[in-house]
Order: C-alpha cells, then sequence, then structure tokens
C-alpha cells in the first residue's frame, strides 16, 4: 500500500511534467488547429535555457556571481520569456507565412515536424552530445510521511503545475485575450472583421504556450539533472498523447490528460519492465483515436461538406 | 497488290515505333546488365555498390510512401515502422532457414539460398502488409493529422515491440544476415544482392504503375481529390484505402528485407521516425503523386546524403582555414539531420507540391513518350 501512495506522489510528478507541456499542444490546437510537433522541442530548449541562465547567473567569477536563492528567482522569469521567444520565433518564420497563403494543413504539419528535428538535432551539432546537469538552486529536503518520502522539489513541482493550471483558465476564460483567443478557434475568418487583431492573438497563444513549456523544462532540469537534446521528443510526444487523451483544445483535458498517462505509464513500469512504457502509451494513444478520437473531455466535431 | 504492301509497312513501321518506344527500356536494361558487370569485374568498388543497393532500396520505400501520401492524399509519417517489419522478418526467416536460428537447425541446404530468398523477400512483404492494416483500420474513420499521428504511433508501437522481444535481439539488434548472401555467393559467384535490389526496384514501380493506371488506382486518385464524392459515386473507399495502405506498407516491408541484408545488421533504432522523415523528403521532394519524380528525387537525395559525408568534413577544414569558426569546434554529421529538415521546411513555403508537382516526367516532356514503353 505504502508503495502504490509512493507511486501515486510520483506519477503526480511525472504527471505534472506532461500537463505542463500538454498544456501548450492543446492551447495552440485549440486555437489554431494545429499539432505543434515542434512543443517537446521547446520544452527541451526551456531546459537549456535555464541550464545557461542559472550558470551564468551563478559563475562566481562571472559578471554576476549571484546567490543561488537570486538566480532562482531570476531564472525562472528569464527561462519563460526567452523560451516564449523561441516559440514565437518559430511561428513567425515558418508557421506565419504558411498560414498567410493559406497552405494545406498538413503543410504545416510536417514544417511543425521538421521544426522540432531542426530543434534538437541542431542542439546536438551546436553544443554536442556532452550530458549537462542543472546546478542546484535549492536544497533538497526529504519529508517523511511513514513510509512514504516526498521531496520538497516534488511538492514544488506539482503546486507550480496545479498553479499554471489555474491561471491559464482564468486568462482563457476570464480576461479579453482569452475572449479573443476563443473567438479565433471559433471562427477565424469573421474575426479581423470584428476587429480583433488575429495575429496578435496568435503570438500570445504561442507565448503561453512556449512559457509554460520552459517552466515545465526548467522544473524537469531541476529534478532530473540530465539535460541531453533528445529528452523533448519523447516527452513531447507522451505529452501530446495526454493532450489527445484528454480532448485535445480542450485545457482541463490535456492537465487530467496528462496525469491519467503518467499514472498509467508509472504503476506499467512499477510492475512490468520499464520498456513496456512506451508500447502500452502509445496502444493507448492508437486505441483512443479509433475509438473515441475526441478524447475525455473534447466534443465531436462536425465537418460541413 | 497495293492494300498488301501498305499493310506490310504500316507493320513495318508499327514494329519501327514499338522498338523505338522501347528505346528508353533497352536502355535501361542495358545499363543494369553493365552496373551488374561492374561490380562483379570490380569496376566499382564495394562502397559505390553499397550507394546504388541504397538508392534502390530507398527508391522501393518513397515510391511505396508516395501511393499513401502522394496518390491517395493521406499523410502517413511512421512509414520507417514498416520497413522494420520487413527487415526483421526477412531476417528471421533468412536465419531460420540457412543458418539454424530460430529454428533449431537450418531448414534448408545453404545451396537452395538463391533460389529461396524470393520466399524470404515474400515473407516480409506480406506481414508488413498485414502490419498495414495498423493504419488502414483507424483510416476508416480520421484522416489528416490525426492520422498522421496513428502512422507515428505505429511507428512507434512497432519499434518497442521489437526492442521489448529478447530473441531476436532486442535493443542489440539482429545480425547474420551476411550469412545468406554468402551462401548465394558459393552457388554461383554473382553480386547477388544488386541483382535482387535492382529486381525488386523494377517490381515495385511496375506494380505501383500498374495499380495507378487500373480501376483501383482511380479510386486511390477519387479518394485524394474528395472521399465523400469517392464515396458517393461508388467507390468503396474502405476497401481503397485497406488496398492502398497495405500494399505501400508491403513494399517498405520489401525495401526493408532488402536493407537488412545489404547491411547485415538491423536495429529497431534505424527505422525510427527519422527514416521516416528521410522518406517524407524524399516524397515531398520528388512531387506528391509523381512516380517518376519521386524516383527521380530518392536518387538524388541519397546522393546528397552521401555526399554531405564528405561535404561537412571539406565545409570543417575551409571555415576553420578562415577561421569563421571557433577552434574547438568542428562541424560533425549531425548537421546532416540539420540540413535534411531544412530543406523540407524550405520546400514546404516555397513549393509545397514538390519539384514535378503531380506530373511525371512524360508530362513535363511530351517526347519522352515516344521513346520509352510502359504499361
Amino acid at each position: 500500500m505504502e508503495q502504490f501512495i509512493q507511486q501515486c506522489v510520483n506519477a503526480l510528478q511525472w504527471g505534472s511534467f506532461y500537463a505542463l507541456i500538454a498544456l501548450g499542444y492543446t492551447l495552440v490546437y485549440g486555437v489554431l488547429r494545429l499539432i505543434n510537433f515542434a512543443h517537446g522541442d521547446i520544452f527541451m530548449v526551456g531546459a537549456y535555457i535555464a541550464f545557461f541562465v542559472s550558470t551564468t547567473f551563478l559563475a562566481p567569477d562571472g559578471l554576476f556571481g549571484f546567490s543561488r536563492e537570486m538566480t532562482l528567482i531570476l531564472t525562472i522569469p528569464l527561462t519563460v520569456i526567452l523560451t516564449s521567444c523561441v516559440g514565437v520565433t518559430i511561428e513567425r518564420i515558418a508557421y506565419r507565412p504558411l498560414r498567410r497563403r493559406g497552405a494545406h494543413r498538413l503543410y504545416v504539419v510536417i514544417t511543425a515536424l521538421m521544426c522540432g528535428l531542426v530543434l534538437e538535432n541542431g542542439n546536438l551539432a551546436l553544443l554536442g552530445a556532452s550530458r549537462r546537469t542543472l546546478p542546484e538552486l535549492i536544497d533538497k529536503q526529504v519529508y517523511k510521511f511513514g513510509e512514504i518520502a516526498v521531496t520538497n522539489l516534488k511538492l514544488w513541482v506539482i503546486f507550480a503545475a496545479f498553479l499554471v493550471f489555474i491561471a491559464l483558465h482564468l486568462v482563457v476564460t476570464k480576461t479579453r485575450i482569452g475572449m479573443a483567443m476563443r473567438a479565433v478557434s471559433w471562427d477565424r475568418f469573421a474575426l479581423p472583421l470584428m476587429g480583433i487583431p488575429l495575429d496578435k492573438v496568435i503570438v500570445f497563444t504561442f507565448v503561453l504556450g512556449s512559457g509554460i513549456a520552459g517552466l515545465g523544462g526548467m522544473l524537469f532540469g531541476m529534478s532530473y539533472p540530465v539535460l541531453e537534446p533528445y529528452m523533448g521528443a519523447m516527452t513531447g510526444w507522451k505529452a501530446f498523447i495526454a493532450a489527445v487523451v484528454g480532448g485535445i483544445g480542450d485545457i482541463r483535458g490535456a492537465f487530467a490528460g496528462g496525469f491519467l498517462l503518467a499514472f498509467v505509464e508509472i504503476m506499467v513500469a512499477a510492475f512490468l519492465p520499464s520498456t513496456f512504457r512506451d508500447l502500452f502509451a502509445f496502444s493507448i494513444l492508437l486505441i483512443i483515436l479509433w475509438k473515441r478520437p475526441t478524447g475525455i473531455f473534447g466534443l465531436p466535431l462536425t465537418t460541413k461538406i | 497488290m497495293q492494300p498488301r504492301t501498305s499493310d506490310f509497312t504500316s507493320s513495318l513501321s508499327s514494329i519501327a515505333q514499338s522498338a523505338q518506344r522501347r528505346t528508353l527500356n533497352f536502355v535501361f536494361l542495358l545499363a543494369a546488365l553493365a552496373l551488374i558487370l561492374a561490380v562483379h569485374y570490380d569496376f566499382l568498388d564495394d562502397y559505390i555498390m553499397t550507394i546504388l543497393m541504397l538508392m534502390g532500396i530507398n527508391i522501393i520505400f518513397a515510391a511505396s510512401l508516395n501511393l499513401v501520401n502522394g496518390y491517395m492524399g493521406e499523410f502517413s509519417c511512421g512509414h520507417a515502422g514498416f520497413m522494420c517489419v520487413g527487415a526483421y522478418v526477412g531476417s528471421i526467416v533468412s536465419l531460420g532457414f540457412f543458418t539454424g536460428r530460430f529454428f533449431g537447425a537450418s531448414f534448408f541446404p545453404p545451396e537452395f539460398a538463391p533460389f529461396l530468398f524470393p520466399v524470404v523477400l515474400l515473407a516480409a512483404t506480406l506481414v508488413s502488409a498485414v502490419f498495414g492494416l495498423i493504419v488502414a483500420l483507424p483510416s476508416f474513420h480520421t484522416r489528416d493529422d490525426y492520422l498522421a499521428i496513428i502512422t507515428i504511433a505505429a511507428n512507434f508501437i512497432i519499434i518497442s515491440i521489437v526492442v521489448n522481444i529478447d530473441a531476436i535481439g532486442g535493443s542489440r539488434g539482429l545480425q547474420g544476415m551476411k550469412r545468406t548472401m554468402n551462401a548465394m555467393r558459393q552457388v554461383l559467384d554473382i553480386p547477388w544482392m544488386l541483382v535482387w535490389v535492382v529486381i525488386c526496384t523494377v517490381l515495385c514501380i511496375t506494380v505501383l504503375y500498374r495499380l495507378m493506371t487500373s480501376t483501383y488506382g482511380k479510386g486511390i486518385s477519387a479518394v485524394c481529390q474528395n472521399e465523400v464524392a469517392a464515396e458517393i459515386m461508388g467507390v468503396n473507399t474502405n476497401r481503397v484505402k485497406t488496398m492502398a495502405f497495405m500494399v505501400s506498407s508491403g513494399l517498405a516491408g520489401l525495401a526493408g528485407a532488402l536493407y537488412a541484408h545489404v547491411y547485415g545488421y538491423i536495429n529497431a533504432t534505424n527505422f525510427d521516425i527519422l527514416k521516416s522523415t528521410e522518406g517524407l523528403v524524399m516524397v515531398y521532394l520528388g512531387g506528391m503523386g509523381s512516380l517518376s519524380g519521386v524516383i527521380l528525387a530518392a536518387i538524388g537525395f541519397t546522393l546528397l546524403v552521401e555526399m554531405l559525408r564528405f561535404i561537412l568534413p571539406a565545409m570543417n577544414d575551409f571555415l576553420h582555414a578562415f577561421s569563421l569558426l571557433p577552434a574547438d569546434y568542428s562541424l560533425n554529421q549531425v548537421w546532416k539531420w540539420v540540413i535534411i529538415p531544412l530543406i523540407l521546411i524550405l520546400l514546404m513555403q516555397f513549393r509545397p507540391e514538390g519539384f514535378l508537382g503531380n506530373k511525371e516526367l512524360t508530362h513535363v516532356f511530351p517526347r519522352l513518350k515516344r521513346w520509352i514503353y510502359f504499361k
């Protein structure tokens, strides 16, 4: 029983990462009907940005030489901002020209896939295959509840995921820009007629999605301090599965799907050889897409003929 | 007597015409024979031979992907998964037949190798065609990006199944297929793999061409144009889709079996999403729905990839000579995987339909029709 609860806590942490990435997938899909396959690699870029920013700040003989607390406080916003810059850059360079031309969505999907490959392989080519570790920014403390051990970092990760989710939900449902985002997904062509700047809304969506992914990357780097260029690929795919499981385009769905998928994965890894994890995750995806493509929360979309 | 002579001359001229129309076929045949002879008498070294074989394999792989992505307008981006199935099935059958792995003692003496190798290829083709159903069945309900996800998931699933079966090597890979080739060489000393690759490539092109000019092929084009309208006009879209996916994945499996025997070693990670991307690049480079375009693109792409092997170190030296690069940094082969996706991104931006774009070479150069006969 203790082991089960321990695994549940692990699943909560693992699910937080999935949820943070899945939120970005679902935001972009909800607004643009585009599967942004480069998103997993933006998560990776976020982790690397966090690494570079924090090492620059921490370097004792460097320009700054800040303390660890100061570094942590500065690294979080900087990572989020820089990562969202990367996301917006991809949108500007790759997606927007295609959208302007009204290209078939398959072309956009291919572009997205290729952008992801360019990011991960470009990173590998530029920085080399050596693995990097994020410097420890907070002291690890282990809280014991009977047999169950929880580190403070785990709690922070779970807390951050919930916080981001609530904030995002409020932004989408309560603010003017959130209303504009929902309007884009409702009818993209009538939108400019209503005086809503389409491109600004889309850029804002990418800022939100990439920023959240950057935060996720940083938290991931703090929890599992090994950074490598392909870390975003598999995690990104899994997060995408999570978004589809929950019903892509729906924020609650992405969040719930992330935890659900993590729960299944952790349980599979706990009771079966861990190499079966991917097999289960992708089989779930296949079955869901086959039987109920709209996911848990999604509504069926009718196509007019 | 007058009509008879005119009959005679007209038949003569028609013979001459049909002979003329077969010119390029003969040229290709002679070229293939010359190639095999050149390799046999060591005019070409092993490296060039490997590239040539890789070219043939890429042609099969890309042309089979073109059936789904080009002609049918679906978007399959996990095509390498089927190649993986074909490679493993082909290797298992070949190892089981001739080396005594898997089935205890070897089934057949090595002298049978040249005659039973087609069985190996056929088994690989059929099994991967059955695996194509993984994608074909969901494609009844979904299209576009969701189908793309299904194909990618299929690719990952196949790879992780293979990695998890320890009997076929798991993540260590599978090797020993060279022995089948050596067995074939003992019977008759010709470059067997090149012969098989050439035969399979021609077979694949013929099958695809015949398929696309048949009634079924028109059905495939109809599904591409408008699925609902095709359904209304009496095309059994589910059947057409199933067939197209199965033929496509079967041919990919054929490419995989050849690949396994050319290299003598396979690993599931050889057939991951990067391999699928190679296929996509070839299809979209050549032109969706253009058989000749895809063949040319496969040839060009193989050459490009092999040339990058030399260009990148040369670039490295060049840039270092002018100290445009930091001294402790050198351009490595990973850049290949930056350049190839970049090609595709640029292609999508500027010419998404590919170089030939839905046209055959004979449409672009109508005079070619006089010289080539293809039916």
